[in-house]
């Protein structure tokens, strides 16, 4: 009788699931190394270095949530100007009434997320590319809201406050130190995030949406707290562009270039990734920087690129890389890793043990 | 009086933006693409009719039997390229693609053709004439002009996808793509035939806000894109004549935010669209919930 059991028995496989090929800790260990010497910046570069360090953590954090949005939630919005415009505002009006900008930051995080709520209420009811339009007027709709009140500075804006007595080389620094917060934070954030229970809600959403809803995930619960997450991001890239520039104007924070700032930038490292958006900065910054000279050709051209990664290979630069490397950064997903043919027989065999 | 004049005006408005709007509404019935760069194409379109009047000195309305069949073969090469593919690949890719379109459209014209504003046929007598309804309602030929034109359109695109040949196969393969291509239809070549009827219209767009207003390599976005949207919306998604009642509604809610104070011209219209998006988010016209 046991002889039969033992030849009918399944094979027995044993597995593992394991959030990464390899070891994670190491991945955490250089991340910490690369933030400490990130911080360690402003006393080694010049000003003028850090300066460009700025915008590439305002474009990374922007970038890092379109992509929560766009390639983790499929939603995407090209309105997420009315975010940075609202972050950027939140400090200006905390500034006039005599809070640090410093200070102002955090809460203009808050007032975003909250304003993301009722905002999220009234474009959830349209779906794909007319959501897309829908959040583009809303944030024409904010924009020329916030133009009517004369003490914002109405339609021209008006420089930032609060910087009265700051030393100008501690001011960058500070600056400085705000943005790499900003973006480590973010990072942070997105990370855990999906590694969380919503990350896989958003995966099974992903796959097929049908399919999860069926199966009890609260897609819309979940795309609500992915739109109210990057609505606090871009508030709080808003803050920082506003600090950054020490002036707020309605029509550059509420510029629709920022979306294509943070579409280009995803799309070009990678949608879908978290380390998409890192490369994706990367190569925008430099380009940024080299086509300076030339007004609006580095959008053209990164418009350009945006298209052909997106048609010819829409995982990015970051995916063309990892189909070589199979390395990941930030593992938010899973592995299922098999133990060798050793590993099985022993597990046969104290199977067997266990069975007498 | 003022009122009532205000609301024959934003009547009228709501003919152009209308004409805005059909392109939009087509390319996302038959095609499920929502084009991101609609209005910059119509202000190319703008500017190609500037351009064929400057180089050619031909009289101005007659270069619109230029600009639309160019628009139109534009409009099919495009779907028949850029558009296509990235509809083969997914939605998401398709989005962003036609706004990457958008931005470097708009960026181009900003790098070639300056941020100046332009008009089309600024010495045209047809531009600056009116006639009087009353003693305080002037009514611009122009914009009557722009809304029979808007009309024409729209009876035209009604009749030739309920009656002709080519509107048949369209509506074929907006229905159920597999089965007509089983029948027989090439669903691309059908597929380019509707983007270049769209693109048709974007440029009669294009060449009518021209004409009414100015135009800049912003405008494509901040009013010809946005305004189209709301016009669908508040009309009903996928229905041509609620897209003229769409048009009508945000030009009359525009012109009595503009008689109420000059500058709330435009938000009055974004605070229609919001409350229709909330009260009504299927439209005014369309009895079927919008999925």
């Amino acid at each position: 009788m046991s002889q039969v059991t033992q030849t009918l028995a399944p094979p027995v496989l044993d597995f593992r699931v394991t959030r990464s090929r390899r070891n994670v800790a190491w991945t955490g260990a250089v991340a910490l190394a690369i933030v400490a010497v990130l911080a360690y910046f402003p006393y080694i570069f010049y000003p003028g270095t850090t300066a460009i360090m700025v915008q590439a953590f305002i474009v990374l954090t922007m970038a890092s949530m379109w992509n929560l949005l766009a390639g983790y939630a499929g939603l995407v919005s090209v309105g997420q100007q009315a975010f940075v415009g609202l972050g950027a505002y939140f400090v200006l009006y905390l500034a006039l009434h005599g809070t640090s900008p410093f200070w102002a930051l955090p809460v203009a995080v808050v007032g975003c997320a909250v304003a993301g709520l009722p905002l999220w209420w009234l474009v959830s009811r349209l779906r794909s590319g007319y959501f897309a339009i829908a959040t583009w007027v809303l944030a024409a709709t904010i924009m020329l809201i916030i133009e009517r009140f004369p003490s914002l500075g109405s339609g021209t804006g008006m420089p930032l406050p609060g910087f009265a007595g700051y030393n100008v080389a501690l001011l960058t620094a500070d600056t400085y130190w705000a943005g790499l917060a900003v973006t480590v934070a973010s990072l942070l954030v997105i990370y855990l995030l999906l590694r969380s229970r919503l990350g896989l809600v958003l995966t099974a959403i992903r796959d097929d949406e049908v399919a999860a809803r069926s199966s009890g995930a609260r897609v819309a619960l979940a795309r609500m707290l992915v739109f109210v997450v990057a609505a606090a991001g871009c508030g709080a890239a808003g803050a920082l562009l506003a600090i950054d520039q020490l002036q707020v104007q309605p029509s550059a924070v509420f510029s629709v270039q920022r979306t294509a700032e943070m579409a280009f930038a995803t799309i070009i490292g990678g949608i879908g990734t978290i380390e998409g958006p890192i490369i994706g900065t990367a190569v925008f910054i430099v380009l940024q920087q080299e086509l300076a000279p030339y007004n609006a050709w580095y959008l053209i051209i990164l418009g350009l690129v945006a298209i052909g990664v997106a048609l010819f290979a829409p995982r990015g630069l970051w995916g063309l890389a990892d189909d070589r490397l199979n390395v990941r950064l930030f593992p938010v997903g899973y592995w299922l890793r098999f133990t060798p043919e050793r590993t099985i027989s022993q597990g046969a065999e104290t199977r067997r043990q266990r069975m007498h | 009086m003022a009122w009532v004049n205000a609301i024959i005006q934003g009547v009228l408005t709501g003919g152009l933006y209308a004409l805005f709007a059909c392109g939009l509404s087509l390319m996302f019935g038959v095609m499920k693409v929502v084009n991101l760069a609609h209005g910059d194409l119509a202000v190319v379109a703008g500017y190609v009719a500037l351009g064929i009047i400057a180089v050619t000195h031909m009289p101005v309305l007659w270069s619109v039997v230029v600009v639309v069949p160019v628009m139109a073969a534009l409009g099919y090469a495009l779907q028949r390229t850029l558009i296509q593919s990235a509809l083969d690949r997914s939605v998401l890719i398709t989005l962003l693609v036609t706004f990457g379109l958008s931005v470097v459209i708009e960026n181009g014209l900003l790098q070639f053709f300056s941020a100046n504003t332009r008009g089309i046929g600024v010495n045209l007598s047809l531009i600056t004439a009116s006639f009087s309804l009353g003693s305080q309602v002037q009514i611009a030929y122009l914009l009557v002009v722009i809304f029979a034109v808007a009309v024409i359109v729209l009876l035209g695109l009604q009749y030739f996808l309920s009656a002709s040949r080519y509107g048949r196969l369209i509506r074929a393969v907006a229905d159920d793509r597999e089965a007509a291509q089983l029948a027989g239809a090439d669903y691309r070549h059908v597929f380019g035939i509707a983007a270049a009827l769209a693109f048709g219209t974007v440029a009669l767009a294009g060449f009518a806000y021209g004409m009414y207003s100015q135009l800049a390599p912003t405008t494509g976005t901040d009013t010809i894109l946005l305004f189209a949207f709301a016009a669908v919306v508040i009309g009903g998604l996928g229905s041509l004549w609620g897209t003229l009642l769409g048009g009508v509604v945000l030009g009359v809610a525009q012109q009595i935010g503009a008689q109420i104070n000059i500058s709330y011209e435009v938000l009055a219209g974004y605070l229609v669209f919001l409350a229709v998006l909330v009260l009504r988010p299927q439209g005014l016209t369309s009895r079927r919930a919008q999925t």
